[in-house]
């Protein structure tokens, strides 16, 4: 026990001395949090539509003013040919064209339907998907008003039958796509903070010869890889903390859940990070190696890990994929807990997946570092 | 001086693939020895130290160091002996105190222990007004003489130094040497490697190797005398010439 409160001791001292790091340990959170978090977001706000109306009549200018009273859709422009419409896709200048035929209102009114049609811009296909089914929401609503207004006893006949259906969005009503986009960024802080900082810790020692130094000593694997890991398990808290503050100050984050849980869970799985970390470094033999194996894991697992999109929305293999993918569990976590309020038995099993790659990690850690070659 | 076997080592080999690193090596070194393992480079020096500190696994062999069995008992002869290294083995990013309380720790050392001695080492060496300065930011000189107290600062029954003058200046070779003297005096054995033939003239028995084997071991006046010449150079020279007595 004493042996590993000296590899703290000067695990600490060498890291305040490193002019290097202090900073950088504030400044990437701040980047992190300010840059991506506004940049990475998938919010529905200004949807470029552009109008091609050749009907001209009452009812599609009350389609139109739909639309424009929508919070979602800006209407940038208007056109009058199917080629102007093409050009106008191309060009990105708009997301959405909205084509109302000629005899719109006629066929509305004499044969009691009428067709539009509604081309997007798929380019990015998420926001493509999305705004469509905005589109089909303002159709629907317009369509509702439409049978009140010609056919009202048909209207209330109807009423009671159709069903009705009402969306709302719970844990999120205003579709912040920052709140849900803050936990991820924390958890990709500390995973940055714990994989690359306790991995290339390791393998410096081995780069300088001062392991070789150590292995000739009585420390056991155990007592070494736990002093290793111990520091960077702090500064990996102090990172979260301040990284919450800075959602809470910067995005009014709401935390619904116990911030308990949150330290946790994210302990957990620091424990496991930086296992995974020293195990790396023990395969590695100089820092410039142990950062190319990290970066290929960190990319992979941070992309399968529905930073930006659900994992649900993947195919399944990439779903099954995210089993073992422990950023993926503590994302949904912190999502659950700073989102929905979860308690421990709804991250329960987060939790102790967690903990049992923790001891995974740790176990292949001890066994792959060798103290005799 | 105590003359029991402190290092027994018989048909020792190492094999790295193919090629033969130690070549059946057996020697003794006795309790309070100064005890040099000579060679040019690549001679397989380094390799015998490693596997003698527990840091190599032999190919073959038997081993035996401070009673301790060089396979099954690498834990226990790490808890007996020191070591320094060719390459550095300080960290440059601590002081020179911190160093010596860091190594002194995870040796068990008490802290009272760790305080009072180091205060006597830095006054020994001189280094009482450098306590507090970065290993970075003193000279390599004393950064090995440093090196070296602080791997006899446990008090372990043997000190293996691996190459510890390498690049260093001929005044503090000497001061160096006397730091060894001073040691084997107190009772440690000291095992040194060098390339250096006149260091090999303070020791009091010298192992000189060739290509993983070994070709000559006697004291350095019996090697002289045997090869009736004057100094431990041309000894060398003779032995690398094969030319036996």
């Amino acid at each position: 026990m004493r042996t590993i409160l000296f590899i703290i001791q000067k695990e600490f001292i060498q890291l305040r001395r490193n002019r290097v790091m202090i900073p950088i340990l504030f400044f990437i959170p701040l980047v992190q949090l300010i840059i991506l978090v506004n940049a990475a977001t998938l919010e529905m706000k200004n949807i470029n539509l552009v109008v091609m109306d050749l009907d001209n009549s009452e009812a599609s200018r009350t389609l139109i003013s739909k639309f424009s009273s929508s919070p979602f859709f800006r209407i940038s422009g208007t056109c009058y040919t199917q080629e102007d419409a093409n050009r106008i896709l191309q060009t990105n200048e708009a997301d959405l064209i909205v084509d109302i035929p000629q005899h719109f209102e006629r066929d509305l009114v004499r044969q009691n339907k009428a067709g539009i049609q509604v081309l997007a811009n798929a380019i990015n296909g998420t926001v493509a998907a999305i705004s469509n089914s905005f589109v089909n929401l303002i159709i629907a609503g317009y369509n509702k008003d439409v049978i009140v207004k010609w056919h009202p006893a048909e209207a209330i006949a109807a009423e009671g039958k159709a069903l009705n259906i009402i969306s709302s969005f719970w844990f999120n009503p205003e579709l912040n796509y920052k709140i849900f986009m803050v936990p991820a960024i924390l958890a990709i802080l500390v995973t940055i903070i714990g994989m690359f900082l306790a991995g290339l810790n390791l393998v410096r020692e081995k780069e300088i010869g001062t392991i070789e130094q150590i292995n000739v000593t009585p420390v056991k694997k155990y007592q070494f890889i736990i002093g290793k890991l111990i520091p960077f398990w702090f500064v990996a808290m102090i990172e979260l903390t301040f990284g919450l503050l800075l959602g809470r100050l910067l995005f009014n984050m709401p935390v619904v859940g116990s911030l308990w849980l949150i330290y946790g869970v994210t302990m957990m799985y620091l424990l496991l990070v930086l296992a995974f970390g020293l195990f790396m470094s023990t395969a590695a033999e100089t820092q410039q190696q142990a950062m190319f194996i990290t970066f290929f894991f960190m990319i992979v697992f941070v992309m399968l890990s529905g930073v930006f999109t659900p994992v649900e929305s993947m195919p399944g293999w990439a779903q099954k994929l995210n089993i073992i993918n422990p950023i993926a569990y503590l994302m949904k976590a912190l999502r659950m807990i700073m989102l929905k309020g979860s308690v421990f038995a709804d991250v329960s099993k987060e939790f102790f997946i967690l903990l049992g790659y923790a001891v995974f990690a740790f176990g292949m850690a001890v066994w792959r570092y060798r103290k005799v070659s | 001086m105590e003359r029991d076997v402190i290092i027994e080592v018989k048909d020792l080999v190492k094999k790295f693939d193919h090629f033969v690193a130690n070549d059946h090596l057996s020697f003794k070194v006795y309790g309070g020895e100064i005890f040099g393992f000579l060679g040019a480079n690549g001679a397989g020096k380094t390799t015998a130290i490693r596997i003698l500190c527990g840091l190599s696994k032999p190919t073959s062999g038997f081993i035996r160091v401070a009673g301790y069995d060089a396979y099954s008992q690498t834990e226990q002869i790490k808890k007996s002996i020191g070591y320094m290294s060719q390459k550095f083995s300080l960290y440059e990013d601590l002081t020179v105190y911190e160093n010596i309380r860091f190594y002194g720790g995870i040796y068990g050392l008490r802290t009272e222990y760790i305080r009072s001695k180091s205060e006597e080492l830095l006054h020994r060496l001189g280094m009482t007004e450098i306590r507090n300065k970065l290993i970075k930011d003193i000279p390599t000189g004393w950064r090995q003489k440093l090196a070296f107290s602080i791997a006899v600062f446990h008090n372990p029954r043997i000190v293996f130094l691996d190459e510890p003058t390498g690049g260093v200046d001929p005044v503090t070779r000497r001061q160096f040497w006397k730091l060894i003297y001073e040691t084997a005096h107190s009772g440690i054995t000291v095992f040194v490697t060098t390339h250096y033939m006149d260091e090999a003239e303070y020791c009091d028995k010298v192992c000189i190797m060739s290509e993983g084997k070994i070709v000559a071991m006697d004291s350095p006046d019996k090697l002289k005398e045997g090869f009736g010449v004057t100094n431990m150079d041309e000894v060398f020279f003779k032995v690398a010439r094969n030319v036996t007595y």
